[in-house]
């Protein structure tokens, strides 16, 4: 990423002290692929927030005469095998990947910044015990125990966001705790603990806001591969149920219909596969630009 | 290295297992709806013996301590929706299927990822390098489930190549094992190049250069073992994906594998044939990862594990 590199270099025209944030931006503004990864996602973000505003059709408006038509004026994208408008529901189907992205990801960062901060300030024996079971929990495939969540709890949405989280916490608990660790020795730490501070408001209040940089960093990154596996059961049929849809769905419903309306299959591909490289263009620009030290490759 | 080491990762195995085999058992019994609902109102008399034959009727503890002693011995258990058909069956038919599925998808990704590596690392910044490297990037990016259908849109339905179902003969193969493989070649390729370049200022491959050696000769007698390390170590976190790869890959090209069959239970509610094979999938992916240690430690005398 020579982009990248470019943007690492000293920062010389501009003049007195420059803050963390206000350099990083600096950098990730110099990151091409970043920066197209991050107007990518805002227009596509603000399409899908207007969407039941702007949209021409209702996600589920069937037209039985128009079913698999062409692209065409009316409907941009062409209809479905319901005849329903393929371009809105791509953009309703964005609202619910987006949505399960995101909030699946906050789960995650809660519980992993959580544990990651409790192992790292308490240390010692409690530390190796958590992150011996952190280590036991990596070797279990999770894609397995939550389709068996979904089949046995119902295909439920809010399950998903929550079973989800609960498998990307992992590696955010390893980073936060790496990052706690380095932090407690600091003198502001040992201020707050001289002055009787209690521990959980230093973990809460000086650790964690401390650690944030790489935890930004690490949820970009959590946030597509949340939205992959949220298509991968969707598109398996254990995850967002119809009428309802998540690119999954529409991906899965494109191929049964892709002989005779290639775009059903195309459209939502696209979409996905352009979201989840913008994502992780900007994860990557962030990660560089939040620490310059670590680049990549 | 040594025979403690395998033994000592074996035993932590167990632990683990027995917790994933506790929490899934009690995970279906206190989840909602029964095995035998459906749309079709049972007669009482006939749910009661059904319950019975499956020991249903029994407390929740003994029959726990009953799966656990099956399982013991090997047994997972009859097919809840399938009369007459025990989940060993249904994994003893299926499982081959899935197994060489995904060994030849791992020849690919192997084959594919490594040559382009290879041939990325020996002329870097050319076109030999720029075009795989670009790939490499889609590959990574796009999912099976975005791959497999492409592929059958352009080799099976546009072009007409290729079938794109079933699983017969060996053209059969081709697009399943392609789509399946995709992903991990192209990050293969990235490993080996990434290896190689690293590898390359190193003295000994000076040495092998100074005593006339060949460039080839150089990078497949000396640079490769080295430069590969990091392919190797790289196959642990590629089974398991291949592993859970197969679950799309297998019901995209209707292939009668494992993968489509675990599937095809969890959307029927198949609560032993789901379990069952849910813990076949645990054990492949803890024994894979295990071998791959095991193989790192053989090639990298630098490794050592205690």
């Amino acid at each position: 990423m020579t982009d990248a590199m470019a943007a690492g270099g000293p920062v010389e025209e501009r003049e007195g002290g420059v803050s963390l944030w206000a350099d990083a931006w600096y950098r990730l503004q110099k990151n091409r692929l970043a920066v197209f990864g991050a107007v990518f996602l805002a227009v596509e973000i603000v399409l899908c927030l207007v969407t039941p505003w702007i949209a021409p059709y209702e996600f589920d408006a069937q037209s039985l005469e128009l079913t698999l038509a062409p692209p065409s004026a009316g409907h941009w994208l062409g209809t479905d095998n319901l005849g329903r408008d393929l371009l809105t529901r791509l953009l309703y189907g964005g609202r619910i990947s987006l949505t399960v992205g995101l909030l699946a990801s906050l789960v995650s960062v809660a519980v992993g910044v959580l544990y990651g901060a409790i192992a790292g300030f308490a240390g010692g024996k409690l530390d190796n015990a958590m992150m011996r079971f952190v280590d036991v929990l990596y070797a279990v495939p999770f894609v397995f125990l939550v389709i068996i969540l979904m089949v046995y709890f119902g295909k439920n949405i809010y399950l998903l966001f929550v079973a989800l989280g609960l498998t990307q916490w992992l590696t955010m608990a390893r980073i936060v705790r790496g990052q706690v660790m380095s932090l407690r020795r600091k003198e502001f730490v040992e201020a707050a603990i001289s002055m009787g501070v209690r521990p959980w408001r230093i973990v809460t209040r000086h650790l964690i806001p401390n650690s944030l940089g790489p935890v930004i960093v690490y949820l970009t990154l959590t946030i597509p591969s949340v939205v992959l596996e949220e298509a991968f059961l969707s598109f398996l049929g254990l995850g967002v149920q119809a009428p309802m849809a998540s690119w999954g769905t529409l991906i899965s419903s494109g191929v049964e219909v892709m002989e005779v309306a290639p775009t059903a299959l195309i459209a939502p591909a696209a979409l996905l596969s352009l979201t989840l490289f913008s994502l992780n263009f900007l994860g990557d620009g962030l990660r560089d630009a939040l620490d310059p030290k670590g680049a990549k490759d | 290295m040594g025979l403690a080491y395998i033994l000592r990762r074996l035993a932590v195995m167990v632990p683990v297992f027995l917790i994933v085999v506790t929490v899934v058992f009690f995970m279906i019994r206190f989840a909602p709806g029964g095995p035998f609902d459906s749309e079709k109102q049972v007669p009482p008399q006939i749910l009661e013996n059904l319950n019975r034959r499956y020991h249903l009727d029994e407390p929740l503890a003994m029959q726990y301590l009953r799966y656990l002693g099956d399982l013991a011995r090997g047994d997972l258990g009859p097919s809840f929706k399938h009369a007459n058909r025990t989940v060993n069956e249904i994994i003893a038919e299926s499982l081959p299927v899935s197994v060489e599925l995904g060994l030849i998808a791992l020849v690919w990704a192997l084959l594919i990822g490594i040559t382009a590596g290879g041939l990325a690392a020996l002329r870097p910044n050319t076109a030999w390098d720029y075009v795989p490297m670009t790939i490499s990037v889609l590959g990574i990016c796009l999912p099976t489930f975005v791959i497999g259908p492409l592929l059958v849109l352009v080799f099976g339905l546009w072009l007409q190549w290729l079938p794109v179902a079933g699983w017969n003969a060996w053209q059969d193969r081709v697009l399943p094992s392609l789509t399946l493989g995709f992903a991990y070649a192209a990050y293969i390729s990235r490993l080996t190049r990434g290896g190689l370049m690293e590898i390359r200022t190193q003295d000994f491959i000076r040495t092998a250069r100074a005593k006339g050696l060949s460039e080839s000769q150089v990078l497949l007698r000396h640079s490769l073992r080295g430069g590969l390390l990091p392919v190797v170590s790289y196959l642990g976190p590629a089974l398991a994906g291949i592993i859970t790869g197969a679950l799309v890959t297998e019901t995209i090209f209707n292939i009668p594998g494992l993968g489509r069959f675990f599937i095809q239970s969890a959307l029927n509610r198949d609560y032993t044939v789901v379990m069952g094979t849910a813990l076949l999938y645990f054990t492949l992916i803890f024994v894979c990862n295990l071998l791959v240690d095991v193989v790192y430690a053989l090639l990298d005398p630098r490794v050592r594990y205690d």
